[in-house]
Order: C-alpha cells, then sequence, then structure tokens
C-alpha cells in the first residue's frame, strides 16, 4: 500500500476550544484505495479530527492544513466537503425515521425534472445504489421498519449517491450484531476493490487489525504512530500499546471477593414487550444474587437483558406477566421504580445522558435526586445536607470536578457515570444493577469504575453488571449469566469463565427452560 | 476574570436565591427610569403605581402557575377561558344562590381544581399532549362562560369586590400615610436582612467562601431602599387608597411558590420532569402525579386570577381573560424559562411580568395607541428570548440564562468542552 498515491494528507491540525487543545499538531496521510483506521481512547480527538475534515469546524477555526487529491483544501462546510466527495457517516444514522429508502438516499439530494422530483429515476437509481452496498429490500420500505444494520447500509447508500471517494465512518459497527458487522466489514473489501478510500473509526480493535491497511494512533489529541498493518506485523496488543503509552498488565483491580449468602432471587420473570403483545421479551429467567457477589449478564445486543433488569427494577419496562422476586428471603411486589429504590434497589442504565442524569442539573442535585428524603425534613430540602453528601461522593469516588456546582455537562463520560454511581450509591442500596457501566469511557476511568464496583460488593451490596464486552464480564464477575431471546441460557461460575463458552451459551437456546 | 466581573459576581451570585437575575432586574429598572423621563414622572406617581398593580397582578398570578406548566414541558392555553368561567360561575352562585361572598371564593377555587383535575387526567393519565388538552379547553370553558352567563355581564355584590378593588384599611394615628402599607414595606424590608443573614450562615456551614460584609450590605440596602421608598409611594396616594389586596395575594403566593419551586422535594421533581422525563421516571419520580398536579395547580391559579378580575371590574362579562394566556406565557419567557422545560424561575417570570407591565403602562400613559403597544410588546418579546438564544449560542453572558438558574442550579452555557467531542455519543436507548 505505501507506494500508492497519497489521497488526503492532514497537516500539524491543531483545534482548540476555550480552555482545552483538542488537538495539537495532528498528522495524517491516506492513500489512495486503501483502509485507515483511526484508533485512539475516548477524548484523544478521533471525532474530532474528523470533523476538520469534513467542514463541520470550518476552516478557519483550525491551525494546519488539508490537501485533498493534491490541492489545499478549505471546507467552509459540510456540503462543500461533500462536495468534494468527502462523506463522513455518524454513529447516530442521519436518517429520517418517517421516510422510504429511496427519500432517505436522496433527501437533500433529491433528482429533479422540470423542478419536481423525479420519482421514477429516483427509485431506479435507488435499487442500484442499494444493490452496490448489498441491500435487498423494496426501496419503498420505512426506515424504522428495517434493522440497524440495513439502515447503515441505506447511509452508505447515500454516500455513494453523492459520489463519494473518500468514505468517513465514524464507529460503524458500535450497534450492529456479529453477522451484520462482517457483512459491513466485506463490503469496505468490496469497496477498495473498486478504489474508494475509506477511513474508519472504531473501538473494536479485532477488527481493526482484520480489515485496515495502516492505522494512525492518537492519544490526548496527538499523533502517536501511523503502522502499516502487514509490513509491522500488528495485533490487537500492539494497538492497545500505541493507544495508551504502556503495556496493559492489569486492567482489573485486584480484588478477592467475599461472599455471603442468597439474599436475592427472581423466579420465572415472565415480561411481554410494551407494544406487541405477542413478543416477549423476558422468558421465564430466574437468577439468583448472592451477597457480596458480582454477577454478569452476558449477551448480544437485542438479547434482553436491558429488558429484563429494568423491569426487575419496578417494572420500568414491559409489561409484567409473571414472576417473583425474593429479597432476603420474603417475597417483594415492585410496581413501581419508587418501590424499587424503597426495597434497595438501585438501576445505573446504559445510557446515562438520556437515562441517566438531567443534564441541566448540576452535580449536587443530580447525587442527590433518586433520594430527596435523605436530606429533606418534611419535603423541604435542606441545601447544607445536599451540599455535604454530594462533596463526600465528589471526593471518594474522585470526581474530577472544582466543586459539585459545576453541571455535569461539563464533566466528560468517566465523570458523568461517577456522578450517575454516586447518585445511585446515595440511595442506600443492597442491589445495584449497572447496564454497561463502562461504555463509552476511557481506559483509565475504566479502571476506576471496576474498583468502584468492587469496594460496594466488598461492603456486602449485590452487584449485577449488564455488559457486550465479553473480557469486562470475565475480569470483573464472579458467575455470569448468558441471556439469549429473554431467556437465561447458563450460569457460569468465574472459574469456568471463558470467551468461546459464553459466547456459545450467548447465541443458542439449548441450555433454555423455554415455557 | 476582569475587577467588574468578580463584583458583579459577589453582588449577584453564589449566595442563596437567583440573585443573577441582575440582568432581568436591570432591564426592568432602566424602563422603569426611562418611562419616568418620558412621562414627567408620571410612571412612579402614587395612584399610577397603584393602579399599576392592581391592574396586573392577575396576569402574574397566573404566570406563576404558568411557570411551573412550562417548566415541567407542557403549556397551557386555556388559563384565559378558565378565569372566565370560574368568574361568571361564582358571580352566578351570588346572584342565584346568594351565596356569601368568602364562600363563593372557596367555590371557585374548588370549580377551579375541578377543571384543573380534568385537564390534569387527560394530560398524565391518558397522554394527550397539554397543548391540544389545553386548546380544547379554551374552547370548552369560553363556551361555557357564554352558556352560563347567556354571554351577558353579571354583576357582583360588594363584598366580593375586595379582593380585586381592595386596599389596605387605614388604621392607627394620621401620619398621612396609610400605616399599615409601611408597616408592610418595614416587614418586607426585615424579611431581606433575615434573608441575607441567613444565606451567610449556610454558607459557611457548607463551607463555601462568605462574600465580605460591605458586600451583604450593598445587597441588602439597594433593594430595602426601593422596598421602602415603594411603601411610600403606595403608602401615600389618595385617601382610601393604598397598597391593592389583589398586589398582597400576589405577594403571598410569589412568596409560597418560590419556596415550593425551590427549596421542596415536589418542586426538585417539577424541574427533573421537565428536565429529562425518562431520567426522572427512572429516578422513582412520579411522573403522572407531578404532571397532574403542575395542570391542576395552574388551573387553581387561573380561578383565582379570574375572581380578582371580575371583583376588580364588579363584574364578570363573556370578555373576560381574553389573551391572557398569552400574557402569562410571554412572561414566563421573558423571564428566562426555556420552551423544552426544566428551566426558569418563579422570580424571573414575575421580573418579566413587571417588564411587560411598565411597557404596557409607560405607553399608554405617553398616549401611544393600543395597536402600537401590542406591536412593540410583540418585539420586545422576540428580541429578548432572540438575545438570549444568540449570547447561549455564542457562549457570552446570557441575561436570560443568568435568570433562569435558580438556587445553584448552573446551566450550561458555550459549547461542550472538547473532552465531549472525542466521546462516544449515546447508542440505542434500550438495547440488552
Amino acid at each position: 500500500m505505501s507506494d500508492a498515491p497519497v489521497l488526503l494528507e492532514m497537516r500539524a491540525i491543531t483545534k482548540e476550544f476555550p480552555g482545552v487543545k483538542a488537538l495539537s499538531d495532528v498528522n495524517l496521510v491516506v492513500r489512495r484505495g486503501e483502509i485507515h483506521a483511526i484508533a485512539g481512547e475516548n477524548g484523544a480527538g478521533k471525532s474530532t479530527l474528523m470533523k476538520v475534515l469534513s467542514g463541520v469546524y470550518p476552516y478557519g477555526s483550525y491551525a494546519g492544513e488539508i490537501v485533498y487529491q493534491g490541492a489545499e483544501s478549505r471546507f467552509s462546510d459540510i456540503r462543500a466537503s461533500e462536495h468534494a466527495g468527502i462523506v463522513i457517516i455518524h454513529q447516530e444514522l442521519a436518517l429520517v425515521p418517517g421516510m422510504s429508502i429511496t427519500e432517505n438516499i436522496f433527501l437533500g439530494n433529491e433528482p429533479r425534472r422540470a423542478g419536481a422530483i423525479d420519482w421514477k429515476s429516483a427509485n431506479r437509481q435507488a435499487l442500484e445504489l442499494m444493490a452496490r452496498v448489498g441491500l435487498r429490500e423494496d426501496p419503498d420500505t420505512l426506515i424504522k421498519d428495517i434493522g440497524v444494520g440495513k439502515q447503515q447500509l441505506v447511509e452508505i447508500a447515500k454516500a455513494f449517491a453523492k459520489d463519494v471517494k473518500l468514505l468517513i465512518l465514524d464507529e460503524p459497527t458500535a450497534a450492529l450484531n456479529e453477522s451484520d458487522s462482517q457483512h459491513l466489514l466485506d463490503l469496505l473489501r468490496g469497496f477498495k476493490q473498486r478504489g474508494i478510500t475509506s477511513i474508519i473509526i472504531s473501538h473494536k480493535l479485532n477488527e481493526i487489525a482484520e480489515i485496515a491497511d495502516s492505522i494512525t494512533i492518537l492519544r490526548d489529541g496527538k499523533t502517536i504512530e501511523t503502522l502499516d498493518v502487514k509490513a509491522d506485523g500488528v495485533d490487537e496488543d500492539r494497538i492497545v500499546r500505541g493507544m495508551v503509552g504502556r503495556e496493559l498488565h492489569s486492567r482489573f483491580p485486584d480484588h478477592t471477593p467475599t461472599i455471603g449468602e442468597v439474599f436475592f432471587e427472581v423466579r420465572d420473570w415472565t415480561v411481554r414487550h410494551p407494544i406487541s403483545a405477542d413478543r416477549m421479551v423476558a422468558k421465564g429467567s430466574s437468577f439468583t444474587v448472592r451477597r457480596g457477589e458480582i454477577v454478569g449478564f452476558a449477551g448480544l445486543m437485542g438479547a434482553g437483558r436491558t429488558e429484563l433488569a429494568m423491569s426487575v427494577f419496578g417494572r420500568s419496562y414491559g409489561v409484567y406477566q409473571g414472576g417473583q422476586i425474593f429479597k432476603d428471603g420474603e417475597e417483594i411486589v415492585l410496581k413501581s421504580v419508587a418501590d424499587a429504590i424503597k426495597h434497595g434497589l438501585a438501576y445505573v442504565s446504559e445510557d446515562r445522558k438520556s437515562l441517566g442524569l438531567n443534564l441541566l442539573d448540576d452535580i449536587k442535585t443530580s447525587v442527590v435526586s433518586a433520594k430527596l428524603s435523605k436530606i429533606a425534613d418534611h419535603g423541604v430540602v435542606d441545601p447544607v445536607r445536599e451540599y455535604r453528601a454530594a462533596e463526600s461522593y465528589r471526593k471518594s469516588l474522585r470526581v474530577k470536578a472544582p466543586t459539585v456546582d459545576e453541571g455535569v455537562t461539563k464533566l466528560s463520560g468517566g465523570n458523568q457515570q461517577k456522578v450517575v454511581l454516586a447518585k445511585w450509591m446515595f440511595t442506600d442500596p443492597d442491589l445495584l444493577i449497572l447496564d454497561e457501566p463502562t461504555r463509552g469511557i476511557d481506559v483509565g476511568a475504566k479502571y476506576e469504575i471496576y474498583g468502584i464496583i468492587q469496594q460496594l460488593a466488598d461492603q456486602g451490596k449485590g452487584v449485577i453488571v449488564i455488559s457486550s464486552e465479553l473480557p469486562e464480564l470475565i475480569g470483573l464477575c464472579d458467575r455470569i449469566y448468558t441471556v439469549f431471546e429473554g431467556t437465561i441460557t447458563g450460569n457460569i461460575e468465574r472459574r469456568d469463565a471463558d470467551p468461546e463458552l459464553l459466547m456459545k451459551q450467548m447465541t443458542s437456546a439449548k441450555k433454555a427452560q423455554i415455557r | 476574570m476582569s475587577r467588574i466581573k468578580e463584583l458583579q459576581k459577589s453582588l449577584f451570585a453564589g449566595t442563596t436565591s437567583n440573585a443573577r437575575q441582575f440582568g432581568m432586574i436591570f432591564t426592568l429598572v432602566a424602563i422603569v427610569l426611562l418611562f419616568q423621563i418620558l412621562t414627567d414622572g408620571l410612571t412612579l406617581n402614587s395612584s399610577n403605581l397603584i393602579s399599576l398593580v392592581s391592574q396586573y397582578s392577575y396576569i402574574l398570578i397566573l404566570a406563576i402557575g404558568m411557570l411551573m406548566v412550562i417548566v415541567a414541558g407542557h403549556i397551557d392555553l386555556s388559563v384565559g377561558s378558565i378565569a372566565a368561567f370560574v368568574g361568571i360561575v361564582v358571580a352566578r352562585a351570588m346572584q342565584d344562590w346568594s351565596l356569601p361572598w368568602p364562600v363563593a371564593i372557596l367555590f371557585g377555587l374548588a370549580v377551579g381544581a375541578a377543571i384543573g383535575a380534568w385537564q390534569g387526567f387527560w394530560v398524565a393519565y391518558i397522554g394527550v399532549p397539554a397543548f391540544i388538552v389545553t386548546l380544547a379547553g379554551m374552547m370548552l370553558f369560553r363556551g361555557g362562560n357564554q352558556y352560563i352567563g347567556n354571554a351577558d355581564t353579571i354583576p357582583v355584590p360588594e363584598g366580593f369586590k375586595v379582593i380585586g378593588a381592595g386596599f389596605l384599611p387605614e388604621v392607627g394615628p394620621n401620619t398621612g400615610y396609610n400605616n399599615l402599607t409601611l408597616l408592610l414595606g418595614l416587614l418586607v424590608a426585615v424579611a431581606i436582612v433575615v434573608r441575607e443573614w441567613r444565606v451567610r450562615r449556610t454558607r459557611r456551614e457548607m463551607d463555601a467562601e462568605v462574600a465580605p460584609m460591605w458586600i451583604s450590605v450593598i445587597r441588602v440596602a439597594v433593594p430595602v431602599a426601593v422596598i421602602l421608598y415603594a411603601a411610600f409611594r403606595f403608602a401615600g396616594g389618595r385617601v382610601g387608597t393604598s397598597f391593592p389586596v389583589s398586589g398582597i395575594i400576589l405577594g403571598v403566593l410569589v412568596v409560597i411558590y418560590s419556596f415550593i419551586t425551590r427549596n421542596t422535594a415536589g418542586g426538585r421533581h417539577i424541574y427533573a420532569v421537565g428536565g429529562n422525563s425518562r431520567a426522572a421516571e427512572l429516578s422513582g419520580v412520579k411522573l403522572k402525579r407531578v404532571n397532574f398536579l403542575v395542570m391542576m395547580n395552574m388551573s387553581i391559579l387561573a380561578a383565582l386570577a379570574g375572581m380578582i378580575f371580575v371583583a376588580r371590574s364588579a363584574a364578570s362579562g363573556p370578555q373576560d381573560g381574553i389573551g391572557w394566556e398569552l400574557d402569562a406565557i410571554a412572561a414566563v419567557f421573558i423571564g428566562g424559562a426555556a420552551v423544552s422545560g426544566g428551566l426558569g424561575t418563579i422570580s424571573g417570570s414575575i421580573v418579566g411580568g413587571l417588564v411587560m407591565a411598565v411597557l404596557n403602562n409607560g405607553l399608554q400613559l405617553m398616549g401611544v395607541g393600543s395597536d402600537r403597544v401590542q406591536i412593540i410588546k410583540g418585539l420586545v418579546l422576540l428580541l429578548a428570548v432572540a438575545l438570549d438564544v444568540y449570547n447561549k449560542n455564542r457562549g457570552r453572558f446570557s441575561i436570560i440564562g443568568s435568570v433562569t438558574r435558580p438556587f445553584r442550579r448552573d446551566t450550561p452555557t458555550g459549547p461542550a468542552p472538547s473532552v465531549e467531542a472525542g466521546q462516544e455519543p449515546a447508542k440505542t436507548p434500550v438495547a440488552g
């Protein structure tokens, strides 16, 4: 690859936000026809770099220059970069759910005849584009009626409609299941054959190592190195070393669990989907948690782990069909979130921004928000007790913020997650359900979160961790349940847990108690 | 940070209350002074101040309820019609059943509560958007007013008029002033001093930096001077007039509702629901109950406003309350509430309402016709909010943004820090 002509060169790009240097002196060289991966921890500047390239941050708002197809480019906005054939596909897809595939492909770019949209030609072209990305659907199908994997393909087809020369994919496989991901990667290889250059940003290092021709690693807004995958024999460990600047010996703090009695038990839990009456999101699921135990829930995207957890947490998801919950040997009935909190349950949602926090709040207000009664007398909030409570969590969890009056939007993902954890620790729970507790936060913060989870367990609380990252579950949990299509398919002790076994249980209903 | 900014910060921020309302209060003072000059001193004239309060108190009462509705993420278009409906029902009840007026007031509030329960039911438990429910209510209760009153006016008895046209009575020695009004001013002044003292104590307990004494002195002296000046103005009017009873009702409601929204768990829940209803629900907030109570509360306040208006104009008619909802909503938004909910304060809305009231009153005193007054009010609303949006986008100090911070409820201004920039955006909300 290294002899192919250079398509894009970004030279000494520096981008500053008030108070922070997001990129400093970053260089990126992309050759024609290659798949170029950009790797780095969260906050390393990957997305910012791509926003500079695609004109989201217009020329003049950054220092340095972009040389594209041999000439310096000064993009004033996204339209300008798209005109030059650079198309970026963001992780959150920019599709209109209520419109058809054709309408979405040509949104803002509609083929016209005499001023009116030429639907006949649009549909014909849409079919051609869909064939190129391997999407077999009726072009009149609405976007909301197809899966995320296919939606991604529509996005790519949309890019082709704009005559793309350089395709940028930001975390394209993050929301996809295994087979959809594989399909997408195959597609990228196909594009390569046809001379289309791609830049891919991904956290899935195995995918990067598999598909990329070269990898540029960013750390703290600086270019660390560019690796030639074949020539340098790059593997995952090599990439990680570049990303964190050291070998990661241990990603988990040392911990010796002290496990007590079973204190929490769910029996035959059955819940149906809130809208479609014949779809069960949990089917006769039973599980137990012991004091001081960290229990993992493994499963693929859509397996029903979140739905199971939320339905247990005061029926906050789906429609309850049957099943019992026992705590300390007695049956408890949790009909609302308030009931669940009262009985010592806490649920940290996987999406902290839309489900975990009120982004208008400051740290202090967030921390106390799930149990105001603890700092209020007869419903009147005592600001002094509120402040002290929040301040003690800020210190003990080491939230990086000058004071607890700081707005939560100003915090990084890891620190926001600590605030959400503090909010639920403040309710004095006996059982914490943590849904993807380390999603979207960087390696250092993950280590700290693991430490907090272990401390909670050491205090005699039960902790359930739902995670899509198998290494995380294996490293952290004392026991792991596998979930497949709303059913618990396996109960694996730590000593037996290995990725292959888990994956097998996660993808088959073999051991399932289907009823 | 410049010296001036630091001073501004210590004078107006970092203490209890949303003292950051500097911008809005400054605007209000500027408008008052402007009209004082333009009208040759008519604006701060005793009788004008008195009529200003009695003329706008019912709109400001609506603004209190509307603030809570808007903070919770809803809107209420029906308040004018509800006010008119309750007004006519109460007037008719006193006329036909010769209900004593104090009982009639309670009856009116009960009718308001029943209407509020009706609207709250649709909004909270059925999930019909408040815009639609209250649009329907707007038509429904306007029609109800005309049905019950036969599209005619009904007079109200003398005793009832006190809540709309009454004043603090003359008692005690003849000082040339209304003694009770002076006493009221004194009480408010004392309350301001006590509050500042308590703020300092709370700050000390929180190990937070306590402002130097001279700052506290300024912070107390300026409002106290304004209050005492106003007290003398109100007390020195024509004999028989003084501070209006409706103004006292408004004042009491402001104090109560400010306390509820800022210091109680229930108040927190309203902000939580408006800021992120799903997160609030997953934190144990009873979403439906909060929405129900907020809508119901609005209708009760609308009933009260309607009765005050009827008392003031001595009769209830079919044209009462037309356009009130818009005045109340405008006051809330000028006062810094966010259209998307979750932000805003009672005191901000009151200041916003006063800006509109003074503007209206001043222009009328200058003899500007109601056509041009409307045009100017419309532009002021647009510009006030536009300036705020513009400043927020530019990450500068925002007048309204600064007002919208209740008790240390800091809102983000300016672009998100770059940590965000490289961060993974949230994924599909529910997927296991």
